[in-house]
């Protein structure tokens, strides 16, 4: 792999470490799209250009770079509140804690039995920070938008394992799963909405509390 | 010997023209015709000329604070080098020396910040001592991992160091780094968006509170040393960010001294086109800065 693709996968980890401790969900969206279109780019600039690889970057990119972010941005348009919910662990908690996590899928990476040519990437602990960070925010922030954006980003690490395999993988399955993303994405929003009208709070820890008013 | 000159008569020169040019810089994006270059000069000149008001309350450290802090910020300038020259002084280790003469230069000023006892006064000091709690571990991780890289422990190695062939080496590490360290860079030397020198408000100051009763020539001192520790730091970050270097030594010192201003002219860009963070996000951002140096330094160790 050359060494251009493991600098976009540092981008990739610093995307994770912004989508955790922003606080605006529209930064959070662009980030994700970003993250995305870049990770879209990548099956290009490791394998040899072929008709199934170039089919696969352009689905993706139109997926998550033009698709599930006017998805997401519809939903976020429709909830006509937006109240600040400081995640679990707080904003700095959150940075702090995907930073261990990437330390920690850096440890654990290097004492994977991985093939001898992919000992030397990036890719395998990216994926795996990623994953966590993606965890990590599914687990910790309030607001259903947010752990939507933390559903993006696990899926996005898995995709980054998906780099190492781009050449044995078939179109179609690839194409499956992207449409599957985005049927995700399109329930997810329609599911905020209804958060919003029927609980008059985007705070989904409310939704174990049996009555709306405590 | 002339390149030890050069270097000592560039550091005591140099230092007051940066904020004359971020001044000019921002005026310039207003739209206003700004204070003349060397208005910083002046502004030294004018006030080395004044008496000093001593408040009774103050003891001998209020008139140590801003001799101390400028003493150690002087003796800082002697470890960094400037152009690709060697500084005057280098020894293995130097960096962290370095790293705690700010760290000295800094304790000085909160001190006697404290020790008059204004309310104003303690807390500019608790913003300063908190935030270079987080400013500092990114200088001293950025020197760790340029120290890896350059395999050298005094400055003059570590800094000489990077290259081109380096930053097509190890570009996302050097990259992280360079980004940490503007930051580090501007909260350090308390411009937007961490910190705004021009502010009138005592509640929203962090550095200017802190030198609110000084006056007179302590007051000059106070301003020259935060003036070189500007040129200091720039001169630090430019080494890393800008590896530009011949054969010609000559040739080099002008190189230096253009990059210093655009320098300065860059932080005057970043002054306009932003505002202040709320005093609750800054440390989050130094913060981010300091996630960034870690994850070069893992790059760089694994």
């Amino acid at each position: 792999m050359s060494s251009f693709a493991d600098q976009l996968l540092v981008l990739v980890l610093l995307i994770n470490i912004l989508i955790l401790g922003t606080h605006r969900a529209r930064v959070a969206i662009r980030a994700i799209a970003l993250q995305g279109v870049v990770l879209g780019m990548m099956p290009l600039l490791i394998h040899p250009v072929q008709g199934h690889i170039l089919l696969i970057t352009l689905f993706v990119v139109l997926a998550k770079g033009v698709c599930i972010p006017w998805l997401l941005f519809g939903a976020l348009s429709k909830i006509e509140f937006s109240e600040d919910l400081p995640p679990f662990l707080g904003y700095a908690g959150n940075v702090i804690a995907g930073a261990v996590a990437t330390v920690m899928a850096f440890a654990f990476a290097a004492r994977l039995p991985l093939a001898p040519h992919h000992q030397e990437l990036l890719t395998v602990p990216a994926a795996l920070a990623t994953i966590l960070a993606g965890f990590i925010a599914l687990a910790s922030r309030r607001k259903a938008i947010n752990q939507v954006i933390g559903y993006l980003m696990l899926e996005n690490g898995i995709f980054i394992f998906g780099l190492l395999l781009t050449e044995a993988m078939p179109l179609m399955v690839e194409a499956g799963a992207l449409l599957d993303l985005i049927a995700g994405i399109f329930v997810m929003g329609i599911i905020i909405n209804q958060i919003g009208r029927e609980f008059s709070s985007i705070d989904t820890s409310r939704m174990t509390a049996l009555r709306e008013e405590e | 010997m002339i390149d030890l000159l050069i270097h000592l008569v560039l550091i005591i020169l140099i230092p007051p023209l940066l904020p004359g040019v971020i001044n000019r810089t921002k005026a310039a994006f207003a739209g206003r015709t700004g204070a003349p270059l060397l208005q910083p000069y002046y502004d030294l000149y004018r006030l080395l000329r004044k008496g000093t008001v001593f408040s009774r309350t103050t003891t001998w450290v209020f008139r140590a604070g801003p001799i101390v802090t400028l003493a150690a910020t002087l003796a800082a300038a002697l470890f960094i080098p400037l152009g690709n020259h060697a500084p005057p002084l280098s020894f293995n280790g130097d960096m962290i020396l370095f790293v705690y003469l700010l760290a000295l230069g800094r304790f000085f000023t909160t001190v006697a910040a404290l020790d008059t006892g204004s309310s104003f006064e303690g807390m500019g000091a608790a913003r300063e001592v908190t935030f270079s709690c987080l400013a500092e571990p990114v200088v001293l991780i950025t020197l760790l991992v340029l120290s890896r890289l350059s395999g050298s422990l005094s400055l003059a190695g570590i800094l000489t160091h990077s290259s081109t062939t380096l930053w097509l080496a190890s570009g996302a590490s050097l990259i992280l780094l360079v980004a940490g360290l503007f930051m580090v860079l501007l909260a350090e030397n308390c411009r937007i968006p961490f910190d705004d020198p021009t502010t009138h408000l005592e509640l929203t100051m962090i550095h200017e509170v802190l030198v609110l009763d000084h006056s007179g020539p302590a007051f000059g001192m106070i301003t020259y040393g935060a003036a070189l520790k500007l040129s200091i730091l720039s001169a630090l970050f430019l080494h890393v960010a800008l590896p530009l270097r011949n054969a010609d030594p000559y040739l080099d010192w002008l190189v230096f001294v253009i990059s210093m201003i655009l320098l300065a002219v860059a932080i005057g860009v970043v002054e306009s086109c932003m505002a202040r963070l709320r005093m609750t996000r800054v440390p989050q951002m130094l913060l981010a800065a300091c996630v960034m140096a870690a994850f070069a330094m893992i790059l760089v160790v694994r």
